[in-house]
């Protein structure tokens, strides 16, 4: 026998004891999971987003448009690389569940400045040739079942009526991050419907997306776009794509900050649970610990015993725990309306996170209870009743 | 006699709150090597606490206690317990056999702490298991045991790593006659078969006559016998 032996047996002496905190362990560092996952997932767009590339946008609202003649005049910037320029179409389709992107682009420029959708070259020429033409993101090709030649027909409403784009090519994601859930199409198909029912909004981009040569100078080259347009009909505010990322995900800040915390709040809960049951055990035990030591045993090995027990629990419940939350996690993923979230995945930085809580807790609910067995004096131990 | 205890001048105070409750004043005696003694005295007269002192499991305020030419008031705590684990044998009044452990696990635990092998471990456990008549039970836990059982698993415990002195408090206060009277005898054996030096606290007259000695404790201090 060797004390990791007793070390376990210690662990499921209270066998309804050990399950019932194992178990609230396992739940909490699921919901650990979950919450973190749900918050990378919101801000996946932030990291996902290059250095190189900046955002032009009406500066009172990205939901102004900009005129298109904007963008011969950013283009003459030294150091601007490549323009392009983007809408976003909105509509329904299908039914109203379904979310994902839909940007009306500049079918010439739009891929060039996101090397991270791979686009085969023959499906870019002929999108690049048939105006009514889409390329979709491959994990929307597999939702909807799409294949090159079929047919996606939108509802309208920012850009009333009924469109009919034809799947021309489907894009690759590049990085993990890439939200491989996007579709793309013509803005001067839109355009010119526009012009012919709405004349009035015709000839109007929702923002552009600029290249630079050098992401050091994007701070400069952001004036210098915003000073062009400074007292015009539409002023402009230019920010690096991470800037303008982190502007969006900020109208839901407020929540992302709340998940954030409780997800540290449930760690707190799970260091109650552990320290609750360390804390009980270790009373139960006064007088055992007092014998072991009376034996000969030494502070080394109680604090092994302990803290060997207190990991051993907490430890069992993290891996439970973890390994229902791939499931679970899949599981909610599907109950979420379609596209809400482009990229869903638990990333290895939550699974690092909850594994060393676990640890960190186990370490912190032995604490209490090493103190107390280490300070019981041996004939205070031996007379205790417990 | 060589005598293998020696106590002098032990005096011992406990503190509840901010008082001082004295319990042992300017104790000395000295035990021979081989002898087996009971320590008598009515309840609260410090039988318990002389015990500790002897056993290095509690330190005096006052004198020195030397066993087996060590003087334990010299030795720091994780030395008083390297020595303890060598030297002293312990038998409790409540067994204190972990619950978890079978009656092997419980016999084995001492010796832990040694240098043994596995296999040299298992000699020992058996070994003891057998003086102790309990050879057929060492897959048994505690509460699979009787109390006189528990007592007998408890001194196998004590004896398994071969210790200088056995220290034994209230060893049959927890036990009904016939089991009482086979620990006295068995103690008895260790006594005569095996040389043990048996240090034991008891306020039970028929223990005290199995005893080779009988010490009287009362109010801190030897009574003439
Ligand atoms: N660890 C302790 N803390 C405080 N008081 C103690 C402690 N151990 C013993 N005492 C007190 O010291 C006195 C003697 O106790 P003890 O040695 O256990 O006596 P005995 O074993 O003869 O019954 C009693 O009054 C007891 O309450
Ligand atoms: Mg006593």
């Amino acid at each position: 026998m060797k004390v990791f032996k007793l070390i376990f047996k210690n662990a499921l002496r209270h066998k309804l004891r050990t399950v019932l905190t194992v178990v609230g362990i396992a739940i909490a560092v699921m919901a650990f999971g979950l919450l973190r996952t749900v918050v990378t997932a919101w801000s996946s767009g932030v990291e996902a987003s290059a250095a190189n590339r900046l955002i032009t946008r009406q500066a009172i609202s990205f939901i102004f448009p900009l005129p298109y003649s904007y963008r011969d005049q950013i283009a003459k910037i030294p150091g601007v690389d490549k323009v392009t320029y983007a809408n976003w179409f909105g509509g329904t389709y299908i039914d109203k569940n379904q979310f994902f992107a839909r940007l009306a682009v500049d079918a010439e420029t739009n891929f060039d400045l996101y090397p991270e959708f791979l686009v085969p070259a023959d499906q870019l020429t002929t999108f690049k040739r048939e105006r009514n033409s889409c390329i979709v993101g491959s994990d929307l090709a597999q939702r909807y079942k799409l294949k090159i030649g079929d047919e996606m027909q939108m509802d309208g409403d920012i850009y009333p009526g009924t469109w009919n784009f034809v799947v021309r090519g489907i894009y690759k994601p590049r990085d993990k991050s890439t939200d491989a859930t996007q579709m793309f199409f013509h803005w001067q198909y839109v355009d010119e419907r526009m012009k012919q029912d709405t004349p009035g909004r015709a000839g109007n981009v929702g923002w552009y997306v600029i290249r630079i040569s050098d992401p050091a100078r994007a701070g400069i080259i952001s004036e210098q776009v915003d000073a062009l347009f400074k007292n015009s009909r539409a002023e402009t505010k230019t920010e690096t794509e991470r800037a303008f990322q982190q502007g969006f995900v900020a109208s839901a800040g407020a929540i992302i900050t709340a998940m954030n915390f409780i997800s540290f709040v449930i760690i707190g809960i799970i260091l109650l649970v552990v320290g609750n049951t360390m804390i009980m055990s270790a009373r139960e035990r006064t007088r055992e610990y007092a014998v072991l030591k009376t034996l000969g045993f030494s502070a080394g090995h109680l604090v092994g015993l302990i803290l060997g027990e207190s990991l051993f629990i907490s430890l069992l419940g993290g891996g439970l725990g973890l390994l229902v939350t791939y499931p679970f996690i899949a599981g909610f993923a599907a109950v979420v309306p379609k596209g809400f979230f482009p990229v869903f995945n638990i990333e290895p930085i939550t699974v690092i996170l909850a594994g060393s809580s676990a640890i960190l807790v186990g370490l912190l609910a032995s604490l209490f209870p090493i103190q107390r067995a280490l300070g019981t004096k041996i004939v205070d131990g031996l007379r205790h009743i417990g | 006699m060589d005598s293998i205890i020696q106590v002098q001048a032990v005096s011992k105070s406990y503190w509840r709150d901010s008082f001082e409750i004295p319990v042992l004043n300017n104790v000395s005696f000295e035990i021979p090597a081989g002898e087996y003694l009971a320590l008598m005295g009515p309840s609260g007269s410090g039988k318990t606490t002389l015990l500790n002192l002897i056993a290095g499991i509690d330190r005096p305020d006052k004198g020195q206690i030397s066993v087996a030419g060590t003087n334990i008031g010299s030795l720091s705590e994780s030395q008083l317990a390297k020595w303890r684990s060598t030297h002293v044998g312990f038998i409790f009044q409540f067994y204190n056999l972990i619950p978890v452990l079978t009656a092997y696990e419980n016999v084995e635990l001492p010796l832990l702490l040694t240098s043994l092998s596995k296999k040299e471990r298992r000699q020992h456990v058996e070994a003891a298991l057998t003086v102790v008549g309990l050879q057929d039970r060492m897959q048994h836990y505690p509460k699979q045991l009787s109390g006189g059982q528990e007592q007998r698993v408890a001194i196998a415990r004590a004896i398994a790593t071969d210790p200088t002195i056995l220290v034994a408090d209230e060893p049959t206060g927890d036990l009904d006659k016939n089991s009482a009277d086979e620990i006295l005898k068995l103690l008895e054996r260790l006594n005569t078969e095996f040389h043990k030096t048996i240090v034991m606290v008891t306020h039970d007259p028929r223990a005290a006559e199995k005893a080779r000695v009988v010490r009287h404790l009362d109010k801190g201090e030897f009574k003439r016998s």
